[in-house]
């Protein structure tokens, strides 16, 4: 029962981390239908520039922090000028493509600068841990934990009280309409990305603690986000979280209970079995196209 | 320039729709069989894997070029046909066999893999193929009964005949190249039969295929048996060439290279699919010029140019140091892969294409005619 708790909550801290990347491919999918592979590696980036700005600068945890969110922000609306406005309205197919060279590019640019090794970033939460009875929590699990829920609770504020936050539901259920309705479409679509580079931030940093930050680190985990994002029906945030957490509990339950490797392809047989049963996720839309 | 004149449906689906085919082909397939014993041996090597790659370019054309099926997981349909050749070979079954039996094999899992695919579409079918190869990548390394687990397995050298080829030798780069062109010859004849028709018809538009009467879903799947089986020949030819194969060989990596085979050699052309993998395959050869010959010649360049012999050297010393920065490699692909994206998404061929276009009807060249049109589909997620 012990095991199963302590196992229940490192899945837990693992699944949020997935699931701030599954996040921001939700709010880059919904606002503008474009599937962003190189999200993983926008979070390998945030994680490097708060490395650069907390391990090498030797400034605050919480300004570097905060320093690597502005800049990837900034960063994130970069991406989305240079490589995905122009080819917005072509095929998926592009789209996937070009994402997937970004990705490419971050990596290699990313092990060109900080070289191949793993580092490592002092947080305040580092070293303490939570004793419950004979249960011992890390900080560092927990600190995820919590910035997970308040990351999402300042979402979902942003997104249903504030003008902005209209302004990108708006744009997201219908450019054309939105667009006529004297919303900057092209200037929402560029805060989208600012955001979700944002987010994918904030998980790179939380994540650092728990597995070292190195330049492919984003792919391994950018591909587990996508079963999270599937499992959670790909155009709802709230499912992307939920989605996030299971996944991580199913690889924790899964490395744990099972025999090796099932660790690694558990994720992928869910994601599977979803996609056959029930494709459009749990929190999705069902809605036929009608012709 | 020539002007061909369709008259009846006859003409529309010719193998060779002029002569001047017949001889610039068959100058290529001149050119390419005395091509072993003319070219070094390092040259012949990177030849047989243009060979394999553009194989398999071929193969993922018919699924995402003609069907419009994306995969992300034909690594690891290769890695089915590498493996099934190892472990058969391991009983002494002659290489006829098990190279049908390799193709048999994979065509079947790909038949499997397009049952699921039939309910998704676009980026779901991405996720599953992806999801598909991973899985796949995991049994190769847990079964170790067959397939030796992390170890890898050796691949003997194939014996045809009761005459053992070579990896190096001519021999075997004209059994690559007798599996290219038949792949081509027989994608080609496919393309001009019903099943072709109806893969094309699939991928402009599903629902007005149906409204044809093309059963969608035996289509789809028999595009992917094909596409899978393909792949699954020039993964025994794969492993003969590597004569070893262990499960990191064929990772999503991979998976990606034969996607840019196509997209940059240019989708929806058998063309493409082999300019592709002689520019894929010529990355390697083409950094590590960059890293031997380059920073002498820029240096030379800046020498001529009237800087000193300190500055020059200085500037040699800084391209080689560039040239040799590890991950070079990455930031090229996705430099290219970009720009292919964004500026050129016909690829090599369609360039090709554009340039002969612009020959033929010199003061009249129109580039609106390639102009790329924008479809705002309203939303995926409602489909």
């Amino acid at each position: 029962m012990l095991d199963f708790v302590q196992q229940l909550v490192s899945g837990v801290a693992l699944g949020c981390v997935y699931g701030l990347i599954a996040l921001g491919f939700v709010l880059v999918y919904k606002a503008t239908e474009v599937v962003n592979f190189a999200q993983g590696d926008l979070m390998m980036l945030g994680g490097f520039f708060a490395f650069t700005f907390i391990g090498m600068m030797g400034l605050n945890y919480w300004i570097g922090f905060a320093g690597a969110v502005a800049a990837m922000a900034l960063f994130g609306m970069l991406a989305e000028r240079i490589v995905v406005r122009p080819i917005l309205g072509y095929p998926q197919f592009s789209i996937i493509m070009a994402t997937i060279g970004l990705g490419y590019f971050l990596r290699s640019v990313a092990g060109m600068i900080w070289g191949t090794d793993d580092f490592k970033i002092e947080t305040p939460f580092s070293q303490g841990v939570l004793r419950i009875g004979s249960l011992v929590l890390a900080h560092d699990k927990l600190s995820v934990i919590a910035a997970t829920v308040i990351l999402c609770a300042l979402l979902w504020l942003f997104f249903n009280k504030t003008t902005l936050g209209t302004a990108m539901r708006a744009s997201s259920e219908n450019m054309l309409a939105a667009y006529y309705m004297g919303i900057p479409v092209k200037r929402v679509v560029s805060i989208v990305w600012a955001i979700s580079a944002a987010v994918a931030t904030c998980a790179g940093v939380l994540l650092a603690p728990i597995t070292f930050i190195h330049s492919n680190v984003g792919l391994v985990l950018g591909l587990k986000a996508f079963p999270a994002a599937v499992l959670g029906g790909f155009g709802s945030i709230p499912g992307a979280v939920v989605g996030g957490v299971l996944i991580g509990v199913i690889e924790s339950m899964a490395g744990f209970y099972l025999a090796e490797g099932w660790k690694d392809v558990a994720p992928y047989i869910v994601l599977l079995a979803v996609l056959l049963l029930k494709p459009e996720g749990l929190f999705g839309l069902h809605a036929r196209k009608k012709v | 320039m020539r002007f061909l004149f369709k008259t009846d449906y006859e003409d529309d689906i010719k193998l060779f729709p002029h002569s001047g085919h017949v001889v610039s082909y068959g100058l290529l397939l001149a050119v390419l069989l005395i091509a072993p014993y003319v070219l070094s041996s390092y040259l012949m090597s990177q030849l047989v894997f243009v060979c394999i790659y553009a194989t398999v370019g071929v193969a993922l054309m018919i699924l995402t070029g003609f069907t419009g099926q994306a995969s992300l997981g034909h690594a690891a349909f290769l890695a089915i046909g590498a493996y099934t050749a190892a472990y058969l070979q391991k009983y002494n079954v002659p290489f006829p066999v098990y190279f049908l039996a390799a193709g048999v094999l994979t065509g079947c899992i790909g038949a499997l893999v397009g049952f699921p695919a039939l309910r998704l579409q676009g980026i779901y079918l991405v996720i599953a193929t992806i999801a598909f190869a991973f899985i796949v990548e995991e049994i190769l390394a847990r079964w170790e009964s067959v397939t030796n687990g992390n170890e890898g397995l050796r691949v003997k050298a194939l014996s045809l005949l009761g005459v053992t080829v070579s990896r190096d030798s001519p021999t075997f780069y004209f059994l690559c190249l007798a599996v290219l062109v038949l792949t081509i010859v027989g994608t080609l004849n496919l393309l001009r039969s019903p099943t072709g028709r109806a893969f094309v018809a699939i991928r402009d538009s599903e629902t007005a295929a149906r409204s044809m009467g093309v059963n969608v879903a035996l289509y789809k799947v028999k595009s992917f048996a094909i596409s899978a089986a393909i792949t699954g020949f020039a993964g025994v030819l794969f492993a003969h060439k590597l004569s070893f194969i262990s499960p990191e060989m064929f990772t999503l990596q991979l998976s990606i290279e034969f996607i840019i085979v196509i997209l940059i050699g240019g989708t929806f052309s058998l063309h493409g699919a082999v300019l592709g993998a002689i520019f894929i395959v010529m990355i390697d050869p083409f950094l590590t010029y960059l890293k031997d010959d380059m920073p002498g010649i820029i240096a030379g360049i800046a020498a001529t140019f009237g800087a000193g012999t300190a500055t020059a050297a200085n500037i040699q010393s800084k391209v080689a140091a560039f040239a040799s920065l590890n991950g070079l490699k990455g930031a090229i692909y996705g430099i290219i892969i970009m720009l292919f994206v964004l500026f050129e998404p016909r690829g090599i061929y369609g360039r090709w294409l554009k340039i002969k276009l612009f020959f033929q009807l010199f003061p009249l060249y129109k580039r609106a005619t390639f102009k790329r049109q924008k479809i705002y589909v309203k939303s995926e997620r409602n489909r």
